[in-house]
C-alpha cells in the first residue's frame, strides 16, 4: 500500500478507531443510557468491551497489511455480537462500511494535498474484501442460531431414539472394517 | 424538563417563604403554624406510612443471601451476609444503614483492559457511595447539632458534635466541616443525574425535587450563619417555644431564617409521601432483615392459602396399568 | 405493478438509526421481533390448570385476547398483592433511583436496552402502581412518575417480565435490597390473572401438575429411561446399579429435576447419582409421582408453585422415609429453601437428616428434612469415605458456574467447589465479580429457555459465556460444571456459540466419573462414552 497513505492514516488511527466505535455503538437506538459506550469493564460490559477491542484489532490489521486472515477472528467476535441483536442483516453488517465514510472524511484533506488517491482505493478495497468476509461470518452464526435449536433438540431425543432402537450409532469397527475392503 | 419542573418548584417555594419573611403580619404563620403543620404531616405521615406496610405481612422468608450458606461444620459461613441468628441480622442491618454495605459492593477492584495488558482499577460506583455516605452521615449531624436550638442546657454530646464538626476553626463563627460536606455530596448526587447518561434516563422530577430542596436549605442555612445573621437568642426562643409546645414569637429574628424554616418545613412535611420514605423502608427490607435460617426454623405465612393439588390418589388412578406392567408399586391393585 | 423501492445504501440505513430520537422510556412502546421472545401459553395447558382466560393466542398479534374489563382484574389482584406481601409493597414504594443496580443485569449488559435496568424493569410496574395507588402519582401524573395502565403498558410487562430471570443479582447491589425477582413474581402472577404467560412455563407446569414431571414423562417412561442409564453404567462399569422406585419404607426419597432424566448432559448427572447411591448402599427411593425437583409454578404464580410443590412432601409422607434428598437444580433450591417449609411443612412425619455413612447430622436442615446432593456429597469427600481417582479427569480443565438461585437465595457456595476439587486436578475459578453471590445468569433462567427465542438467550447469556472465554483463553478451560439441569440444558447451546471447545457437565457426573467403585472393571471410556484418556478405548 501507498507508504504516504500509510503513514497519514497512522497518524488518524486512534481518531478514526474511536469515531469507528461511535458509530458502532449509535446503531443501537436503545442504549440511551450511554453504558456500552462508557462502562469500561470487560466483565461489567462485554458488548462495549468486544467491540472496542474489536475494531482495534482490525485497524491494526489493515494497516499492517498483508495477511488478511488475521482480522477475522477479530471481525468473528463482533459480529457474532450484532448477529443475536435485534439488526436487520443490513443494519447488522453496516459498520463495516461506515469505516470507509471516516476514513474519507478523517484524511480527506490530506488526501487532496498530498495526491494519493491510489492509496485511498486500495484501502477501500481491503474494506471491500472484509464486508464480503464479514457476510460470509454473519451468514454462518445466524445459521449457526437455527442449528443450535435443532442440536438442543437433538440432545433431549438422542436417548429416547437410542432406547427405541430407532437410531444407534455405528461402532467404531465396523467403519474400520470397511475402510480396510 | 424533569430538572426545570423540579428547580421552577423549589424557586416557587423560595418566593413564598421570601414573601413570609418580608411581611412581618406573616411570621407567626411562617415561624410557627407552618413547622407545626410541617412537623405534624411529618410525624403522622411516617407513622401512616410505616403502620400501612407493617400491615402488610411477610409470607415468605426470602433474604437475598451474599456469602456462603450454614451447612457442613467444617464450611466457613458467612455469618453476616447469610445470618443464621439474630445478632447476624443486626450486624448485617448496622452495616447496611450506617456504612452502606451495599453500595460498596459496587467498588471491587476491577480488572480492566490498560494500554499494556490488563491493568487493576476502581468501578465509578465507588463515588456513589461515598458521596450517599457523605451527603447521609453530614445530615445526620446537622440534624443532630440543630438539637441546640431546641435543649436547654444543650447536651454535652451535642457540644462535642458541635466543636469536632467546627475543627478546623476556619473563619468566625467557625466553618462547619458538616457544611461543607452536605453541599458537595448534594451537588455530587445532582451532578451525576444530569451527567451519568443512565441515572439521568431513569431520573423523574421526583429525585430532583429532593435534591434541590436541600441544596437550597443548606445554602439558606449557610447564608443564615455566615452572611444574613439571624438573631440566634430569638431563634432559641422561638425553638424552645416549638419545642414545648408554647410558641413564642420574638421579634427581629431575621428573613433569612424564615426562608429556612419554610423549607425545612416543606421537606419534612414532603418527606412521608416520597421517596425520602426509603429512611424508613430500609429497616423493613425483607431481603435484608430476615434470618436466614430457613431450613432450620418453619417460617408462617399467615394467609397461606389452601390450593388445588393433584394427588397421589388421582395420580395412580390414571397410571396404574402402565405402573404395574413397569413393575412399580401401586396401592390398589 | 410492484411499486419500485429504493434500497437505501447502508450508511443511510445505518444514518437513519443514528438520528433515532431519546425518547423517554414511557414513549418508547415494545416491539416484538421473532427469536426475542417466547411463544405464547396454550389454550390446553390453561384449562388443565384451571387458569383464567384459555385461549389461542400470539404474541405476535396485534389482539391478545384478554377479558373485557380487565384493567379491573389487573388493580385489584396489584391492590390484593399490595396487602398480602410487605415486600412488594416497600420495593413499589422505597426505590430511590441511584442507578446501582441498573448495570448488575446479564439482559441489559447484553442488550443495552434501558427497560432491562432492573431499575426500570421495576419502574415499568411502579408507575402503575404510582397512578391508582398514591395521592402524589393520582394528582401530578407524570411528574411523579406515574402512568395509566393500557394494553401497551400490559405488553411491555408480559415483554419485560419474561425477560427477566429472577435471578436476584440485582438484588445483592441495592442500598435496600430491592429484589427485582420478587417484582418479577408479583408482575407475573398479575399477567396470569388475564391469561398472560409463555409456552414454555405454563406447559410444563401443566405437565408437571397432571403427570408428576416437567416432561410429561409418564411412570413406565421415568422407569425405562432409568433402567436404560442403568444398562449404560454397566456397560461402562460392569457393575449394575438397581435403583428402585415409589418403595416404601426405604430411608431417603431422591428427587431431582426431571431435565436429568432426559437429553444430554443431563442424564449423564442422573447416571452419577445412581452410581453414587449404588456404591454407597444407600437405601433411597426414586418416585414417579414426585418425579419433579424444579418448579416451574414459581415462574407463574405462588400460588401455582404450592400446587406443585406439594407432592414432594406428600410422597415422602406416603412412602415412610426418613428425609429426602434433592438432586443439582437451581430455581427448586430457592423453592426448596425459601418456600416449600412455609407452605406444606411442618414436615414433622420425617426425621432431621443424618447422613448413614459418615453420621453427620444435617442441623441446617432440621426443619424441612430436605437437604442438596452436594452437602451431602461434600460431607463423604471430608470423611474420606469415596475413593476416588481425579486423574481420570485429568483432560478436562474444569470452571464453576454458580447457578443464581443456590447463590443468592440460599448460598450454596463452596460445597460443590470441594466436590470439585476432591474430583479434579484442574480447576479454574473464574473473574471474582462474575462468581458466587455476583455469579451471572446463565441467561436462560426462570422459564425462558425455550427454543423459539435462542437470540435472547444468546444475548441473555453473552456475560457468562464472555467471563468463561476469559478462562478459556487464559487457562484453557474446556468444562463448564453446574448444580442445575437449566444449566445442563441451556449452556451446551451458550457455548457452541460463544465459546465452541467448552463442553457442559453436571458437578455429581464429574464426580461419577472420578467414582472407584467396588469391584468394578477398568473403566476405558467415561459417562459419555468417550475414551478416557491414557486408558486405551475401544482398540
Amino acid at each position: 500500500m501507498d507508504m504516504k497513505f500509510l503513514e497519514i492514516f497512522n497518524g488518524k488511527k486512534i481518531a478514526i478507531s474511536s469515531r469507528w466505535l461511535d458509530a458502532m455503538i449509535a446503531s443501537y437506538p436503545n442504549d440511551n443510557s450511554g453504558f456500552l459506550m462508557n462502562q469500561k469493564d470487560r466483565f461489567a460490559n462485554p458488548v462495549g468491551y468486544t467491540f472496542t477491542t474489536g475494531i482495534e484489532g482490525i485497524i491494526e490489521v489493515l494497516v499492517k497489511g498483508e495477511d488478511f486472515s488475521e482480522s477475522v477472528s477479530f471481525l468473528e467476535d463482533i459480529i457474532k455480537v450484532r448477529a443475536i441483536q435485534d439488526f436487520t442483516p443490513a443494519k447488522a453488517m453496516a459498520f463495516v462500511f461506515q469505516l470507509k465514510t471516516i476514513v474519507r472524511e478523517e484524511l480527506g484533506k490530506e488526501i487532496r494535498q498530498n495526491q494519493i488517491y491510489d492509496g485511498l482505493l486500495d484501502f477501500e478495497s481491503k474494506i471491500d474484501d472484509l464486508a464480503l468476509t464479514a457476510f460470509d461470518i454473519y451468514v454462518k452464526y445466524r445459521e449457526q442460531i437455527y442449528e443450535l435449536r435443532t442440536d438442543e433438540l437433538k440432545r433431549m431425543t438422542f436417548s429416547l431414539l437410542k432406547k427405541a432402537n430407532l437410531m444407534s450409532e455405528i461402532p467404531d469397527q465396523e467403519v474400520e472394517h470397511k475402510d480396510q475392503k | 424538563m424533569k430538572v426545570l419542573f423540579s428547580f421552577l418548584a423549589v424557586i416557587l417555594l423560595i418566593l413564598v417563604a421570601t414573601m413570609g419573611a418580608f411581611i412581618t403580619n406573616l411570621h407567626y404563620v411562617f415561624g410557627i403554624i407552618i413547622p407545626y403543620l410541617a412537623f405534624a404531616m411529618f410525624v403522622g405521615g411516617f407513622i401512616y406510612r410505616v403502620v400501612k406496610w407493617g400491615r402488610s405481612p411477610v409470607p415468605f422468608r426470602i433474604p437475598t443471601t451474599i456469602g456462603q450458606q450454614k451447612s457442613l461444620p467444617w464450611i466457613k459461613q458467612n455469618k453476616i451476609e447469610n445470618p443464621t441468628s439474630a445478632l447476624g441480622v443486626i450486624v448485617r442491618m448496622a452495616m447496611e444503614v450506617l456504612f452502606f454495605r451495599s453500595l460498596f459492593r459496587n467498588t471491587k477492584t476491577e480488572l480492566r483492559e490498560g494500554q499494556n495488558g490488563p491493568e487493576l482499577s476502581y468501578g465509578s460506583a465507588k463515588w456513589l457511595w461515598l458521596g450517599s455516605l457523605f451527603f447521609h452521615w453530614s445530615f445526620l449531624i446537622i440534624i443532630i447539632r440543630h438539637l441546640r436550638f431546641f435543649l436547654e442546657p444543650i447536651p454535652f454530646a451535642v457540644q462535642i458534635l458541635e466543636s469536632v464538626d467546627g475543627m478546623l476553626q476556619i473563619g468566625l463563627p467557625a466553618i462547619y466541616l458538616t457544611d461543607v460536606f452536605i453541599l458537595v455530596a448534594v451537588t455530587y448526587l445532582f451532578l451525576r443525574r444530569i451527567i451519568v447518561p443512565q441515572v439521568k434516563y431513569i431520573s423523574l422530577p421526583a429525585d430532583f425535587f429532593p435534591l434541590f430542596m436541600l441544596m437550597s436549605i443548606a445554602i439558606s442555612g449557610i447564608l443564615m450563619r455566615y452572611f444574613y445573621k439571624v438573631d440566634l437568642v430569638a431563634v432559641k426562643q422561638l425553638a424552645i417555644g416549638l419545642a414545648t409546645f408554647q410558641p413564642v414569637l420574638p421579634t427581629g429574628i431575621g428573613p433569612m431564617f424564615f426562608i429556612h424554616i419554610f423549607l425545612v418545613s416543606i421537606l419534612f412535611a414532603y418527606f412521608p409521601m416520597s421517596k425520602l420514605m426509603h429512611m424508613g423502608g430500609i429497616f423493613m427490607s425483607p431481603t435484608r432483615n430476615m434470618i436466614s435460617n430457613n431450613r432450620m426454623v418453619r417460617h408462617i405465612n399467615p394467609w397461606n392459602p389452601e390450593v388445588e393439588v393433584h394427588t397421589y390418589a388421582q395420580y395412580e388412578d390414571e397410571f396404574r396399568e402402565k405402573m404395574k406392567k413397569a413393575g412399580i408399586p401401586v396401592e390398589k391393585e | 405493478m410492484a411499486p419500485k423501492v429504493k434500497l437505501p445504501k447502508p450508511e443511510e440505513l445505518a444514518k437513519i438509526e443514528f438520528k433515532t430520537p431519546a425518547t423517554d422510556w414511557m414513549d418508547t412502546p415494545v416491539e416484538f421481533k421473532p427469536g426475542t421472545f417466547c411463544w405464547g401459553s396454550k389454550e390446553k395447558d390453561l384449562l388443565t390448570l384451571g387458569l383464567p382466560n384459555p385461549r389461542q393466542w400470539s404474541p405476535a398479534d396485534e389482539d391478545w385476547k384478554v377479558p373485557e374489563g380487565w384493567e379491573t382484574t389487573i388493580l385489584e389482584g396489584m391492590a390484593e398483592r399490595l396487602s398480602k406481601y410487605r415486600s412488594f409493597k416497600i420495593f413499589m414504594d422505597i426505590c430511590v433511583r441511584c442507578g446501582a443496580c441498573a448495570d448488575k443485569c446479564h439482559f441489559y449488559i447484553a442488550t443495552g436496552d434501558p427497560k432491562n435496568m432492573p431499575v426500570l424493569r421495576a419502574e415499568l410496574i411502579r408507575s402503575v402502581y404510582k397512578k391508582y395507588f398514591t395521592k402524589s402519582g393520582k394528582f401530578l401524573g407524570r411528574l411523579a412518575g406515574a402512568r395509566e395502565l393500557d394494553m401497551d403498558v400490559l405488553k411491555e410487562w408480559w415483554s419485560y417480565f419474561f425477560q427477566c430471570t429472577e435471578c436476584r443479582r440485582c438484588s445483592v447491589f441495592c442500598p435496600y435490597g430491592i429484589d427485582q425477582a420478587e417484582v418479577t413474581i408479583i408482575g407475573r402472577e398479575l399477567l396470569n390473572l388475564v391469561g398472560l404467560n409463555i409456552d414454555w412455563i405454563s406447559g410444563p407446569v401443566a405437565n408437571c401438575y397432571m403427570k408428576g414431571n416437567h416432561l410429561g414423562l409418564e411412570p413406565h417412561a421415568i422407569a425405562g429411561n432409568i433402567e436404560s442409564m442403568v444398562d449404560d453404567i454397566e456397560d461402562i462399569t460392569g457393575i449394575r446399579v438397581n435403583p428402585t422406585f415409589n418403595r416404601k419404607g426405604a430411608e431417603i426419597l431422591f428427587v431431582t429435576p426431571s431435565g436429568d432424566l432426559l437429553g444430554e448432559p443431563g442424564i449423564q448427572t442422573c447416571m452419577g447419582y445412581l452410581m453414587l447411591f449404588h456404591e454407597l448402599g444407600l437405601d433411597y427411593t426414586w418416585s414417579t409421582y414426585a418425579s419433579e425437583g424444579g418448579n416451574f409454578g414459581f415462574f407463574t404464580s405462588n400460588d401455582m408453585a404450592k400446587r406443585l410443590n406439594y407432592k414432594i412432601y406428600a410422597e415422602a409422607k406416603r412412602l415412610g422415609v426418613k428425609y429426602i434428598i434433592g438432586g443439582e437444580c437451581g430455581h427448586m433450591w430457592r423453592v426448596l429453601n425459601q418456600y416449600m417449609d412455609t407452605w406444606h411443612g411442618p414436615a414433622d412425619f420425617l426425621e432431621v437428616p443424618v447422613s448413614p455413612i459418615t453420621g453427620t447430622v444435617f442441623e441446617n436442615a432440621k426443619s424441612t428434612k430436605m437437604i442438596h446432593i452436594s452437602e451431602f456429597t461434600a460431607d463423604l469427600i471430608k470423611h474420606n469415605k469415596l475413593n476416588l481417582d481425579p486423574t481420570r479427569n485429568d483432560h478436562l480443565k474444569v470452571t464453576f458456574h454458580d447457578s443464581c438461585n443456590p447463590s443468592r437465595g440460599m448460598g450454596l457456595l463452596d460445597e460443590p467447589r470441594e466436590i470439585i476439587k476432591a474430583v479434579c486436578n484442574n480447576f479454574y475459578e473464574m473473574p471474582e465479580n462474575t462468581i458466587r453471590e455476583k455469579t451471572f445468569c446463565c441467561g436462560a433462567g426462570s422459564g425462558l429457555n425455550a427454543s423459539e427465542n435462542m437470540e435472547q438467550r444468546m444475548r441473555g447469556g453473552f456475560p457468562r459465556a464472555n467471563a468463561v472465554k476469559y478462562v478459556q483463553e487464559k487457562h484453557g478451560v474446556n468444562m463448564l460444571a453446574n448444580i442445575c439441569a437449566v444449566d445442563r440444558a441451556h449452556f451446551p447451546a451458550l457455548m457452541d456459540y460463544w465459546n465452541p471447545g467448552v463442553g457442559v457437565t453436571g458437578v455429581t457426573e464429574l464426580l461419577a466419573n472420578a467414582l472407584v467403585m467396588k469391584g468394578e472393571k477398568e473403566r476405558t471410556t467415561n459417562l459419555r462414552f468417550e475414551d478416557l484418556p491414557g486408558k486405551g478405548g475401544n482398540e
